[in-house]
């Protein structure tokens, strides 16, 4: 009980404290709205990492592996539709800029790891909606490699940034990412349990 | 991520007279003898808007960018040349008319211009400069600040004639 409150409190100090930090920026009196609404899509984009792990892993307490799975479906989509409100955004503020780094072209080197983490949460979209057709062992092996990429490639874009996040609200979130989606990716501990789950269930 | 700054400005600011004599000097024969051109950076030209006026200061000021320009070659100062600037301060972004405008060198070679203070947008704190005029090849520049502290930014531009 004591462990479980302790789990959801820190769970929820990570993802609170960094986004109260880059929502009272100073840098947001001199922006755009949708500019802000860019970039705190980023923001949001990157608190979806931390949660999606622990989801799929059944790892928040009170939270069962299948109804977690399920919300983690929604939250990958909730991390595709801020993706496209946070490139869109940008597109919207300063088109050039965009187009550079939609093209490696960018001169700033945080452009090209945001890109590559773009792309790849696109292709678990369309992973996770193939998956029937593509086979478990695909999908599960595909996913996985994806979800590192994702991560390496966020993580990599948000430090590397001068923008709203804290330099150290925005450094422990990501930490808690990678901490939390390396035993995602690597055992297979969460995956058998899902198997079992599915197929007696007679769902999916 | 301040700690590297600094490096980071060191590279881009002052590629123009240290670095391009030696490297770009092996690759322009013409200018193999004397200080080479400076290259136009990635992403210099983004936001430009041609024919910024030339005014006493942008907007409210309270931030300077100065700077040099010189000939190619010789590193002879070209006074009377036209610098325009623009950047995403605390009075607009890039892209919007406010936040453009132009000055000219001085008999030294030397320009100033007050502007309002740069804030970081898309990532970093920066200036855009662009020389584009007939006489010398077009360069486009976006210096990065070394702390968005800073209240000023200095860039040298070496110009190659056309």
């Amino acid at each position: 009980m004591v462990r479980a409150a302790a789990i959801w409190a820190g769970f929820v100090t990570l993802l609170v404290v960094p986004a109260w930090v880059a929502a009272t920026s100073p840098l947001l009196a001199w922006r755009e709205p949708v500019y802000v609404a860019a970039g705190f899509a980023g923001v949001i984009a990157l608190m979806l990492l931390l949660v999606q792990p622990l989801l799929a892993r059944g790892d928040l307490p009170g939270v069962a592996l299948a109804r977690g799975r399920r919300v983690h479906r929604w939250t990958g989509a909730a991390l595709v539709a801020a993706v496209l409100i946070h490139v869109g955004g940008l597109w919207l503020t300063s088109p050039p800029d965009v187009i550079d780094a939609l093209t490696f072209n960018s001169p700033t080197p945080f452009s090209v790891w945001g890109v590559i983490a773009m792309w790849a949460i696109f292709a678990t979209a369309v992973l996770a909606l193939l998956r029937r057709k593509i086979g478990l062992r695909l999908w599960r092996r595909g996913h996985r490699a994806l979800a590192l990429i994702i991560v390496a490639g966020t993580v990599l874009h948000a430090i590397l940034i001068e923008g709203t996040m804290g330099t150290f609200s925005k450094a422990v979130l990501c930490l808690a990412v990678v901490a939390v989606t390396l035993p995602a990716v690597i055992t297979f501990r969460g995956w058998a349990a899902w198997v079992r789950s599915a197929t007696t269930s007679g769902s999916d | 991520m301040t700690d590297f700054s600094p490096i980071r400005r060191a590279l881009v600011v002052s590629a123009s007279a240290a670095a391009a004599t030696g490297l770009s000097g092996l690759l322009v024969p013409a200018f193999a003898q004397g200080l080479a051109p400076t290259p136009t950076m990635r992403g210099g030209a983004n936001n430009y808007r041609p024919g910024a006026p030339i005014v006493e200061r942008i907007g409210g000021g309270g931030f300077w960018m100065t700077g040099t320009v010189r000939r190619a070659g010789d590193g002879a100062p070209l006074p009377g040349q036209r610098i325009q600037i623009w950047a995403h301060t605390t009075e607009g972004h890039e892209r919007d008319p406010q936040s453009h405008g132009a000055t000219l060198t001085d008999a030294t070679g030397a320009f100033r211009l007050e502007m309002p203070q740069i804030v970081p947008a898309f990532g970093q704190p920066h200036g855009h400069l662009a020389y584009d005029d007939p006489e010398f090849e077009t360069v486009f520049l976006r210096p990065v600040m070394a702390s968005a502290r800073d209240t000023s930014l200095h860039v040298d531009f070496v110009l190659k004639p056309v």
